[in-house]
């Protein structure tokens, strides 16, 4: 670990000022990610800025929906009873990742940011890994990949982003709220896909705070169903997850569709060639393994991922079955 | 008094543990003490070609980097043998004796500072640059390289057997199967990592705070491996965060943390990382098994084979010898098994949690249920069929055997005759459910070992053995054994070990501890009591002058004549009287005839349920019963945990272990906790302790026989399992682990065998049938362990604030 210093703000103005001293400046939430990063030797922060005395630890109503402060530890916000009634997808995705003792230390904004998974990344004895060494190689794509994308991977990474509670999120519409300057970021433009630039994650800038997650008012929002299928019932990473959110009519018409993967791709992925093909259609089996098929159509899996493409399929299919049962 | 032995007494170590006061051995609090850290090699095979150590001798509080260029020599660390002699059982170590780089994680560098942080901080500044040759790692294409090693496993058995007439068996039969089956890399993460504290005394002393399995053998090599006499080093281990055999032989670091001391003149500590256990300290090797069963419709065995291929380093031999368990388990009068060795460009494998037994018993019980489905048999009844009264391989008698009431019980407890014979039979909605069971085995071991027992003048009692306590409950069942075989309450012993000044006992390996160490104690404590009665009886001024040594008793810290309590004094008033400051006793306990004259293991039976997602082949092990004939059950509670703990392993075995190797790098790449995934107690579920308290003894104290028959039960107490609901339609949840033990008394005065189990669960199997048999699962059976989605007991717990 290389020597840093220490620094807890007490104002939003005040972190973001701090945060402007140069690129070797991290904020931390929780720590569990970055923590790990910095012992591992991956990141080599030289000023840390400890973001748990700033006021950003409210769930309130807003706008019609809700606002969650960045500081909100991934237990409160899994907890709290409007998000358990108005959002239950929310509320299980985040259960579904890591352990109690780690959601109860994991803020809001440190989900968002936390990094992927990949062995060759987090690793830094490994040579090859071109987001942690742009321009050195990528060792997954000829080594080990199980754990990879299947989707909207580039020739650079196939590096898949971990967090549960982002493929939540983005079914949701949510949207990311940002100081530094202030700035609103929807879900779906918040992570990057690798390209040529895999060494970016997110089209968050360098030293911007993030504040506050607002979730949309969703009234059908209890129609939903998070399913994670990993190797370990806990304290294990999605090898592919689910997120769907459904607006139905009376007679069992699909009216819209939010399905959102995770463990597919370096951001979470929005299925929306599925979505448009549910739209307006009963979910009956042929209808739901055409949507799934046309939305895995274009995956690519690598030696020892394939699996992930028939997973994330039937992940669809059985996702809307049981959000039709939910609500 | 009578019946301390087999109690269930809470751990002895338990409060120290639970409020951190247990000192493990980076722990210990050696004044002056600098921190070391290893650099491990990114290569698996060639050459440093150099070493830029230039700033990371920059940063403040750096005492030493340690290379290949100014380490000391060290005496024979690839522990060659002489012409002419066996080899001695240590591992080879390479310890920066050269600049070869003979595997990927293989220490390369020693950093030594004032602190950790800036130890942790030079050793990420270290450059190294590498002549790197092609590495070798692959086992399944280098088959036909490999070579037969003369022994295989603890025993030092034959690495190759054949008895009557394979050829002329497989012709015999009705059904023949031949199947292969693999088991991948695995690696013990115990959870402490391994330690050391290295003090060197004077320039020919030394003293180890070592994390190790074995003080005795540890002192012996680091003393061949210095030059120094074994007397001269003290190694010293009170407590282990588990070990699995990778803490039994001193690895590289031991002798780095020694040398660095040497060179700083000063203590250092070592302690290796997360990262850095897989590949320097053991390692379980893959296995590829080829199992060949040869039936009668009756179900018959006519012939029983088991050919396995596992790695060895380039620079030891080890084998994993899972092709031992073939030869014995079943009556297969035609029977052949053979184990080949890869040589690969990897650290030396080693011991590791029932080394040979797990996989061998995971791919023998498997192609004995597939041989069971294709002879239409139920699994349970094809085992019985094919029973071995005595052992088939050495023609000897059990020591004892009650396999056949741990099938029995077994079944009973779990419900096992409602099992329909064809797969995939069983459903809950989109769940299948699968019923398998499978035998454990795994042999029973006892070496030399010692104890001292001591009365001091204040009448505390006090016993010392070497030994180790992995965390099996070691010092508590040795103060049971000393306080029954004394005469006092657990209570009033003070039992010690964990340090070479204590007497000398074997390794902790091999499931030996009790049976060897715990005999000793016995031993020294009967000697001690005898000492102390002869004493008193002959002493003409103690009150129990005259009385015959048989009547007397010892209790509550007095001795007393038998029917007449008058008679009677203190132990004090005793040692006071015969002006001594203590009284003590020795003993040495030795493997006796009975190693040759009969065969020695342990037995078990268990049955699991499992259950699989039909689409995403998620694998859910909703309940399991184990029920083992495991000897002498010196604590029900500690035994039982390890019965637990062995049936967990299993199904993390089972299901999640896996070091995955990236063969191109010739690296293992899941190298932390939260990628190479064992079981864990939030996935555990709760236990049930059924019947466990059912206590079962044999019926003759004479020499145990595969005969000796059980007996009534001593306490029968009703069995606490809940009924069974028909799994069409159960929707409950199912109780989750069950374990019972037979309880049974082998030969007088010896305590046998180590209460301790393994075996696979057979979930393996019947979850591959039931992939086997699912068209629709995409997932191949041969990549089941990689690529099967799998999860298990219970849902994610409720949430909770801490
Ligand atoms: C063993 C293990 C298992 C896990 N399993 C899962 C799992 O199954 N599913 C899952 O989803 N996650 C899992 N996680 C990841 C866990 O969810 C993340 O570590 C956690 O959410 C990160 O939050 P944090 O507050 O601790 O982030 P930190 O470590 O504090 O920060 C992470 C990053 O975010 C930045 N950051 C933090 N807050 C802000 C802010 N407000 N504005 C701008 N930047 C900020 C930091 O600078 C840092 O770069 C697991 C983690 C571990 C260690
Ligand atoms: S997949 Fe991405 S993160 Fe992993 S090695 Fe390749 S470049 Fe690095």
């Amino acid at each position: 670990m290389t020597p840093f210093t220490y620094s807890c703000p007490k104002t939003i103005e005040e972190a973001i000022v701090a945060a402007e001293s140069g690129p070797d400046v991290r904020f931390i939430g929780g720590g569990t990610n970055l923590i790990d990063l910095m012992k591992m030797g991956v990141e080599h922060p030289r000023r840390i800025i400890d973001l748990n005395k700033l006021p950003l630890k409210m769930i309130e109503e807003h706008n019609g929906g809700l606002r969650i402060g960045a500081l909100v530890s991934n237990t409160d916000a899994a907890n709290h009873p409007l998000v358990r009634s108005r959002y239950p997808v929310l509320s299980q995705a985040i259960l579904a990742g890591a352990t109690q003792q780690l959601r109860n230390k994991a803020t809001m904004g440190g989900n968002l940011l936390q990094r992927t998974r990949c062995y060759y990344f987090y690793d830094p004895s490994f040579e090859e890994c071109n987001k942690r060494r742009p321009g050195s190689g990528c060792a997954a794509i000829k080594g080990y990949n199980r754990i990879h994308a299947i989707l909207g991977a580039s020739d650079q990474c196939i590096a898949v982003q971990p967090s549960d509670m982002c493929v939540a999120l983005l079914a949701l519409d949510a949207v990311v709220q940002v100081d530094g300057p202030p700035r609103s970021i929807p879900m779906r433009d918040f992570h990057r896909l690798p390209g040529s630039t895999p060494q970016i994650d997110t089209n968050l800038q360098p030293g911007q705070l993030i504040t506050a997650i607002d979730l949309p008012p969703i009234p059908y929002g209890r129609r939903s169903v998070y399913i994670k299928v990993r190797d370990r019932n806990s304290f294990a990473f999605a090898l592919v997850s689910v997120a769907t959110v459904l607006d139905t009519r009376p007679d069992g018409v699909i009216r819209k569709a939010h399905i959102a993967l995770g463990g597919v791709a370096m951001k979470p992925w929005r299925a929306t060639k599925a979505e448009q093909l549910l739209a307006g259609k009963k979910p009956d089996e042929n209808t739901l393994r055409a949507a799934a098929g046309a939305e895995l159509q274009p995956a690519k899996g690598y030696r020892d991922n394939a699996f992930k493409i028939e997973l994330a399929k039937r992940c669809i299919i059985r996702s809307v079955q049981s959000a039709l049962r939910a609500g | 008094m009578e019946n301390i032995i087999g109690e269930p007494l809470d751990r002895i170590d338990g409060r120290l543990k639970v409020t951190g006061r247990a000192v493990y051995a980076y722990e210990h609090k050696i004044p002056n003490a600098a921190t070391a850290v290893l650099v491990t090699s990114t290569i698996a095979k060639g050459r440093i070609a150099s070493i830029d150590s230039k700033a990371a001798g920059r940063v403040p509080g750096v005492l030493l980097v340690l290379t290949w260029e100014n380490a000391i020599k060290l005496n024979n660390p690839l522990n060659t043998a002489a012409p002419g002699h066996e080899r001695s059982p240590a591992r080879a170590i390479t310890a920066l004796q050269d600049n070869l780089v003979r595997y990927a994680n293989e220490p390369i560098v020693v950093v030594v500072a004032e602190s950790f942080e800036s130890a942790e901080q030079a050793a990420s500044l270290v450059e190294v640059r590498y002549t790197p040759e092609p590495h070798h790692v692959n086992l399944e294409s280098r088959l036909s390289e490999a070579y037969t090693p003369k022994k295989a496993g603890g025993g030092g058995d034959p690495a190759v057997s054949k008895r009557g007439d394979m050829n002329a068996g497989m012709s015999q039969a009705d059904l023949r199967l031949e199947q292969t089956y693999s088991t991948p890399f695995e690696v013990h993460n115990p959870m402490e990592p391994h330690a050391t504290i290295a003090v060197w005394d004077a320039p020919d002393r030394l003293t180890l705070y070592d994390a190790t399995q074995g003080i005795f053998s540890d002192r012996g090599r680091v003393a061949s491996l210095f030059g120094l006499k074994p007397e001269n080093v003290r190694v010293i281990s009170p407590y282990l965060g588990g070990g699995f055999g990778s803490k039994g032989p001193v690895w590289s670091h031991v002798a780095l943390a020694a040398m660095a001391a040497k060179k700083l003149n000063r203590p250092v500590k070592l302690a290796v990382k997360r990262p850095q256990m897989f590949g320097m300290l053991g390692l379980r090797s893959q296995t590829r098994q080829t199992l060949r069963i040869a039936a009668r419709r009756d179900g018959t065995i006519t012939a029983l084979g088991n050919d396995t291929w596992s790695h060895t380093s380039s620079f030891d031999e080890f084998v994993e010898a899972s092709s031992l368990c073939a030869r014995m388990l079943y009556q297969s009068p035609n029977n052949s098994t053979a184990q080949r060795l890869v040589v690969s460009d990897i650290g030396t494998p080693s011991y590791m949690r029932a080394p040979g037994e797990a996989p061998g018993t995971y791919a023998l019980e498997a192609a004995m249920d597939e041989m069971a489905y294709a002879l239409k048999m139920d699994p349970l009844e094809f085992r019985l069929k094919n029973y071995a009264e005595t052992d088939p391989e050495e023609n000897k008698p059990w020591s004892s055997k009650s396999l056949s009431d741990c099938y029995r019980m077994g079944a009973e407890r779990f419900g096992w005759r409602r099992r329909p014979l064809e797969p995939r039979s069983m459903r809950d909605g989109n769940t299948l459910i699968g019923w398998g069971m499978a035998t454990s085995v795994y042999p029973t071991r006892r070496s030399v070992s010692n104890a001292s027992a001591r009365l001091n003048a204040d009448g505390t009692f006090s016993v010392d053995a070497g030994t180790q306590d992995l965390g099996t409950g070691t010092y508590t069942i040795m103060t049971q054994v000393a306080a029954q075989s004394f005469g006092v309450e657990p209570q009033q012993v003070k039992f010690r070990l964990g340090d070479t000044e204590f007497p000398q006992t074997p390794v902790s390996g091999g499931s030996q501890t009790a049976a060897s160490t715990g005999s000793a104690v016995h031993l020294a404590a009967q000697a001690l009591r005898e000492k102390l009665i002869q004493m008193a009886v002959s002493d003409p001024a103690s009150p129990l002058s005259g009385v015959s040594a048989q009547d007397v008793v010892l209790e509550a810290g007095r001795l007393y004549a038998r029917g007449n309590p008058s008679k009677s004094e203190t132990f004090q008033q005793l040692l006071a009287r015969q002006r001594l400051p203590y009284l003590e006793a020795k003993a040495d306990a030795r493997p006796g005839e009975e190693k040759n004259q009969y065969s020695m293991y342990a037995f078990g039976a268990q049955f699991a349920e499992v259950r699989v997602d039909a689409d995403f082949g998620q694998i859910r092990v909703s309940r399991m019963t184990g029920c083992f004939g495991a000897g002498k059950i010196l604590n029900a509670k500690t035994a039982r945990s390890q019965f637990m703990g062995g049936m967990i392993w299993g199904i993390g075995m089972a299901l999640y272990e896996h070091a995955a190797m990236d063969a191109r790098l010739g690296r293992f790449v899941n190298n932390n906790l939260a990628e190479y995934q064992s079981r864990q107690i939030s996935t555990s579920g709760t236990s049930k302790q059924s019947g466990w308290m059912k206590k079962m003894t044999t019926s003759t104290r004479s020499a145990p026989r595969a005969s000796a028959k059980l007996v009534s039960p001593v306490q029968p107490q009703p069995s606490r399992t809940p009924s069974f609901t028909p799994p069409a339609n159960a929707s409950a949840t199912f109780p989750l682990l069950s374990t019972s033990c037979l309880h049974k008394v082998p030969e007088p005065g010896i305590l046998l065998p180590a209460p301790r189990l393994f075996a696979l669960s057979s979930a393996t199997e019947w979850l591959k049938l039931t992939f086997a048999r699912y068209p629709s699962a995409r997932f191949s059976t041969a990549r089941l362990r990689s690529s099967a989605a799998t999860s298990c007991f219970g849902s994610e717990s409720r949430p909770f604030r801490s």
